[in-house]
């Protein structure tokens, strides 16, 4: 099994990439990694004329805090995630989620921001996205373009990036105080995608939760952010009550279809379930945090 | 399109089409047919490959991307008619049965090893899971690469300092 | 007294492999490693629908395009009389449809082309008009009243019945059903698996039109049964066939069959002239090749208050597919499935199986089992468990006093098979000690106390291995006899030959070590060769656990013979009567004088150089074994899980395995077997799932949908032994690849039910998947 014929263009700088994208955006389809475009080519779902290979694009590979962000550089792979010193400290969920996602040998070539852009709603990285509440930098030759990450995601494997729009970075907001996370994840196996997975995100000022971000996975047609269940964490001492109440409204917000990975009651309470311990566990994280 | 790689410490380069994947070009142009082709779908590792150092399926990587790379096969672990100490921990430990994962199993294990000396019964089974064996039931898959780690650590303890397979076949990195 | 010389590689000894060499180099030579010159590459074009006419095949465009040699459809393979071929069960499957398509897969046309990746595109460029029929996806529907007609190119056929087949007694069997005081059922589906072997299937064929040779190397399990299958199916005669099985990545059973890309590429090679290759895509193997399972099973046990069995009333429904197309003994359209009454002393059974056509792909073939011993194994050994539950009696206790005793044996079941020998209690006291059962029964019992929910599950299994005896077991007629040809060459070093192939079982240690233990010819010298028709005897091939039961029966006779010569050149050599003389592994002395001796390499130099008047020189022999009866592996497993009760997640924490497979050749090797068939047996528990939409779109055709376990869900094994020797096995050996695939589903899903039996839950049907167990949990008003 292999793909279709294609052109194939590896730009050596950005500019080139931008250029390339701005003539035959339309036919084209960029590839970091390729470990999500090389399968749909090699199923032919996927039959672009020309594949751009950013791969080789220089200083795109960083991860860096920069004013009140980490800035994630496009070629970062899964695997640097999960090996960073700087995101074990600033959004250790991060190096969490990133060992969930799909085998360790994909990890060795998939990016983020390539997964990002792929946009597949059983994808992991765009719950993480919406649960710290980042930013997607997209270029093209006519600027630069800061896209909010909970309106980023458009649909299945559908996001409102141009066709001769390059994903730079991804920025996750540096967290003000003691915060937390967790991502958990019910996959058949390593390698499979998630049945549900769930991104939590929380902040705390004194013992109330000053902040809280919940994005769920595989249960709708996107990403989802459980913006309800949010809502209702805020400003509140986190008992039980309080997590039991937003993991219900949670579990509202998804919208599973029932499949070979269960029926929708089944991901719906799973989703109820893993926001209930993901709160627990994140605001149990962000109370260790020295303030 | 050309596309020029070092592979298993040798320049060795080809005519394809972008679209050729790496396994494909190792194991037609190349005929290096110990890499194997397993499901097509990333989802097996019987494709396994070192691209600078580093595990990957090669039924998932252009051969062009691969331009300019360092890629080690199963054919580049042993050095001459020397075995590699994971080549002698799987025969030492049964940790083979038919053979068709093996060369993956061996190259994960072995890089793992560069990483981590003396990993654990669970940082090995995690190394290993993107690659699938039907045969041993993985048990002796475990054992193979703990004695891969023994026999790497009573070497160092002769010789510091040796060069490892990756550093050896990758070069000038 | 002999001095006992150290041997190498005796029989007990856990020698590293033979094998290993190659493949750890990565010089292997698989059939996908193989380049001929000039060869060509096919691709087959399958169908997208369960069920459809098939109004035109337009083959001119994909003709037209770059490297393509030829397109080949079913109308071309019809003009030469090979649109349709045998099954191995007396039936016919389309090699390409000309007709109708009948499953989602099917072949339909073939493109032959230089390069594998011209083969490809060009298939994409065949255009097939379908008529869409209604697919019929299951056995229930099948029997419908009007139910769309599969398999209308059948003259006699009118329904999509196969055939119905009984084993037992119904009049003693309903008589013990009326006496008894507890009735307990158990209906359960063991679903549609995939033996799913890392390489997928192959082949190269070669024919040669200047000596009309066709060579054909195949990833087969079974190359001389093949050779003469295809000899019938293609007309060419026996000896200018030769199939050539290379080094096999994992078999299971999906290569015993003969399938249609087979016969295309060889009528391709035939045609072209030139050799042509083809090898399966994961896709076209897990949708196309030989499934397992799909059995429907109804059981009841009949017991009395006490817990002892009286009776057993199995039925069950065979879902296979399309074409009747399982690989197994002519006699036995179940396969062994009637050997259901297991490990028990059950007085009297009956035994019903009915077996219908679907839209499904063909071939049922026994994945790691011998012909349906696993579907009768798990259905026996859940019933079992579920008739503790309901007697509220403990689940070893109930099996301890049912078992058959170690005095019984040879034991008669009820269904007329004759087990061999065989120790129940023992294996099961091993296995309860191994685990401590019962300590953790009382873990169990606490943890239950604080809301966990966790069980242990046991299975008492056996197995029915090592077909056949001749007269019994037959496929396609061919007597499922085995064979070992042993040349000793003059320097002493042997060269073995077998009927048997290899797909990892690492024949090439294990049968050299019974020439070792036979002839005293270290196992290092000692060469094994299988899989090529030309050069080795004729034999039925390697499944259903039969290569050490029947071929390594054939070696150690073979040997035997040998020795027997051997003897006699001795005696001539040491001047001394035959009679006078002792075997010491390895050489002959004469008796009270052990100075006085030759070993077997100067009795083979001997051979070949000096050898008593009138002898026929050389020292080598062939023999055929026609096993007087099956053997019967046999052991306890014992597993216990933890269920998550947020999300219906099963974590296995132990296995304890204890399997008695009789004399153990090569232990490293036979632990080794066990490990694998456990996780064989965890992926079909709880993973491994061939299913189909109402379309009759199979969902499993890839390995990111049929879920294989990696190491990171494969539990760990502990495993532990029991030695009873099979009584008519020259070694007292009893086969092993396939027990833990056939006792493990059963004690995993046992676990489970155990589990979960304190909530009233009864059965999951396999696999046992999260979903289910949540939707179990929940049905009893469990939450987290």
């Amino acid at each position: 099994m292999f793909p279709a014929a294609f052109d194939y263009r590896a730009p050596a700088s950005l500019q080139e990439a931008l250029s390339i994208l701005k003539e035959r955006g339309d036919d084209a389809k960029v590839m970091a990694g390729g470990q999500s475009l090389i399968p749909l080519l090699k199923l032919r779902f996927a039959r672009p004329e020309l594949v751009v290979d950013i791969g080789r694009l220089p200083s795109m590979n960083n991860v860096m805090r920069r004013g009140g962000h980490t800035a994630i550089g496009a070629l970062v792979r899964h695997v640097d995630v999960e090996n960073s010193k700087e995101l074990a400290s600033s959004a250790p969920m991060m190096v969490e989620a990133a060992r969930w996602i799909s085998d360790p040998l994909v990890r060795n070539r998939g990016t983020l921001a390539g997964s990002v852009c792929h946009a597949d709603p059983a994808g992991d990285w765009g719950s993480v996205m919406l649960a710290f509440g980042a930013e997607i930098v997209a270029r093209s030759l006519s600027g630069e373009r800061v896209l909010r990450a909970d309106e980023f995601f458009e649909g299945p494997f559908a996001t409102v990036l141009k066709p001769d729009e390059v994903v730079t970075e991804v920025r996750i907001p540096l967290a003000n105080g003691r915060a937390g996370g967790a991502y958990l994840k019910l996959e058949r196996k390593v390698g499979d995608f998630a049945t549900v997975a769930v991104a939590v995100q929380v902040q705390l000022e004194g013992e109330k939760v000053s902040r809280a971000g919940i994005g769920l996975t595989a249960v709708g047609p996107r990403n989802i952010k459980a913006t309800d269940a949010e809502r209702s964490l805020m400003g509140q001492e986190p008992t039980d009550r309080v997590i039991a109440e937003a993991a219900r409204l949670a579990a509202e917000a998804a919208e599973p279809k029932d499949d070979v990975r269960g029926s929708a009651a089944y991901k719906k309470d799973v989703v109820r379930v893993f926001v209930q311990r993901g709160l627990k566990t994140a605001i149990g994280r962000a109370r260790e945090v020295k303030s | 399109m050309k596309v020029a790689m070092k592979v298993n410490g040798a320049e060795r380069s080809g005519d394809v089409e972008p679209r050729v994947l790496l396994v494909d070009f190792l194991r037609t142009n190349l005929r290096l047919t110990g890499t194997h082709v397993g499901c097509d779908t990333s989802s097996c590792g019987a494709c396994t490959v070192l691209l600078d150092a580093e595990p990957v399926k090669s039924c998932t990587v252009l051969a062009v991307q691969a331009e300019g790379r360092s890629i080690t096969t199963v054919e580049g672990l042993a050095q001459g008619a020397n075995l590699s100490p994971i080549q002698v921990g799987f025969h030492e430990e049964h940790g083979l049965q038919c053979g068709f994962c093996t060369p993956g199993m061996m190259l994960v294990g072995a890089s793992l090893l560069e990483r981590n000396a003396k990993p654990t019964e669970e940082e090995i089974r995690w190394a290993i899971s993107g690659n699938i064996c039907r045969c041993t039931g993985y048990m002796n898959i475990v054992k193979a690469i703990k004695h891969a780690a023994m026999l790497r650590a009573a070497a160092d303890a002769e010789s510091p300092g040796r060069p490892t397979v990756a550093a050896a076949t990758a070069g000038g990195e | 007294m002999a001095t006992q010389t150290h041997m190498h590689g005796r029989i007990g000894e856990s020698i590293k492999r033979k094998e290993d060499g190659r493949f750890i180099r990565g010089k292997g030579n698989y059939l996908d490693d193989i380049e001929l010159p000039g060869m060509l590459h096919m691709a087959i074009l399958r169908s997208p629908h369960a069920h459809a006419r098939i109004k035109s095949v337009d083959t001119a465009a994909a003709s037209g395009m770059p490297g393509v040699i030829a397109v080949v459809t079913g109308e071309l393979m019809a003009q030469h009389k090979l649109a349709w071929m045998p099954t191995l069960s007396y039936d016919t499957q389309a090699v390409l449809a000309t007709d109708k398509v009948r499953f989602q897969g099917q072949e339909v046309a073939a493109v032959i082309a230089d390069t594998k990746y011209q083969a490809e595109d060009a298939r994409d460029a065949i255009v097939v008009e379908y008529d869409v029929l209604p697919a019929v996806t299951s056995p229930q529907q099948a029997k419908e009243a009007g139910a769309t007609l599969i398999r209308d190119d059948k003259e006699n056929q009118k329904d999509n019945h196969i055939y119905h087949w009984e084993a037992g007694d119904q009049a003693t069997t309903q008589a013990a059903f009326a006496k008894a005081d507890k009735v307990v059922r158990l209906h359960t589906f063991y679903p549609r698996c995939h033996p799913a072997p890392l390489e997928t299937c192959g082949c190269i064929a070669d024919v040669n039109g200047a000596t009309g040779k066709a060579t054909v190397y195949m990833t087969s399990q079974a190359p001389h049964a093949i050779r003469t299958v295809f000899a019938l199916v293609t007309g060419l005669p026996e000896q200018n066939i030769r199939v050539i099985s290379p080094d096999i990545g994992g078999g299971f059973g999906n290569k015993v069959p003969v399938y249609p890309g087979y016969v295309v590429a060889t009528a391709a090679s035939l045609l072209i002239g030139r050799p042509v290759k083809w090898v399966e895509d994961r896709s076209e193997n897990l949708i196309s090749t030989g499934f397992a399972r799909d059995f429907h099973m109804t059981g009841d046990l009949a017991l009395d208050k006490n817990g002892k069995m009286l009776a057993l009333r199995v039925h069950l429904d065979s879902d296979n597919g399309a074409f009747f197309a399982d690989a197994q003994p002519t006699k036995f359209k179940a396969g062994l499935f009637h050997i259901v009454t297991g490990s028990y002393d059950i007085p009297t059974a009956h035994v019903t199986a009915d077996g219908y056509y679907t839209n499904k792909a063909p071939g049922g073939v026994a994945y790691r089992c011998s012909f349906r011993v696993t579907e009768a194994s798990y259905l026996i050994e859940r019933l079992v468990s579920n008739a503790a539950i309901e007697l509220g009696m403990d689940q070893a206790e109930l099996r301890m006093k049912n078992f058959i005793q170690p005095e019984q044996f040879p034991y008669r079941s009820a269904t007329g098979w004759v087990y061999d020998s065989g120790d129940y209690p023992k294996a099961m006291n091993v296995a309860l000690e191994q685990l401590g059962y019962a300590e953790l029964r009382k873990d169990v019992g606490a943890r239950r106390q604080k809301g966990e929910v966790t069980g242990i599950g046991v299975a008492s299994f056996t197995e029915v291995v090592g077909a056949g005896h001749g007269a019994d077991f037959d496929i396609l007629g061919l007597r499922m006899f085995d064979s070992a040809e042993l040349r000793v060459h003059p320097t002493g070093k042997a060269l073995l030959r077998m009927g048997t192939k290899s797909q990892g079982q690492g024949h090439e240690t294990t049968f050299a070590q019974i020439v070792t233990e036979e002839l005293g010819i270290p196992a290092a010298d000692v060469a094994v060769e299988e899989g090529d028709t030309d050069t080795a005897p004729y034999g039925l091939g390697t499944y259903a656990s039969r290569s050490t039961p029947v071929a390594g029966a054939a070696t150690a006779m073979v040997a035997r013979k040998l020795r027997e010569k051997a003897r006699t050149i001795a005696a001539h050599l040491l001047e001394a009567a035959e009679e006078d003389l002792e075997w010491d592994t390895g050489r002959f002395y004469v008796k009270g004088s052990p100075d006085k001796a030759k070993t077997i390499q100067e009795i083979a130099f001997a051979a070949y150089t000096n050898v008593p008047e009138g002898m026929e020189a050389g020292l080598e022999g062939v023999h055929y074994y026609d096993p007087p009866n099956m053997t019967y592996p046999f052991g306890t497993y014992a597993v216990v899980v933890d269920v998550d009760k947020g999300t219906g997640q099963v974590k296995v924490r132990r296995v304890v395995a204890v399997d008695d497979c009789g004399v153990r050749i090569n232990p490293m090797i036979v632990e080794g077997q066990i490990h694998g068939g456990l996780a064989e047996g965890y992926g079909i528990a709880f993973m491994q799932l061939i299913t189909f939409d109402a379309e009759g779109n199979c969902i499993g055709s890839n390995f990111m949908d049929y879920l294989l376990p990696t190491a990171w869900e494969t539990p760990q094994f502990e495993l532990g032994e029991t030695v009873t020797p099979s009584p008519h096995h020259p070694l007292g050996a009893k086969g092993v690849g396939e027990s833990p695939t056939v006792g493990s589903p059963a004690a995993y899903v046992n676990a489970v039910i155990d589990a979960l039996s304190p909530y009233g839950v009864t059965n999951i049907d396999m696999p046992v998947t999260s979903d289910k167990v949540w939707a179990a949990l929940r049905a009893a008003g469990v939450t987290e």
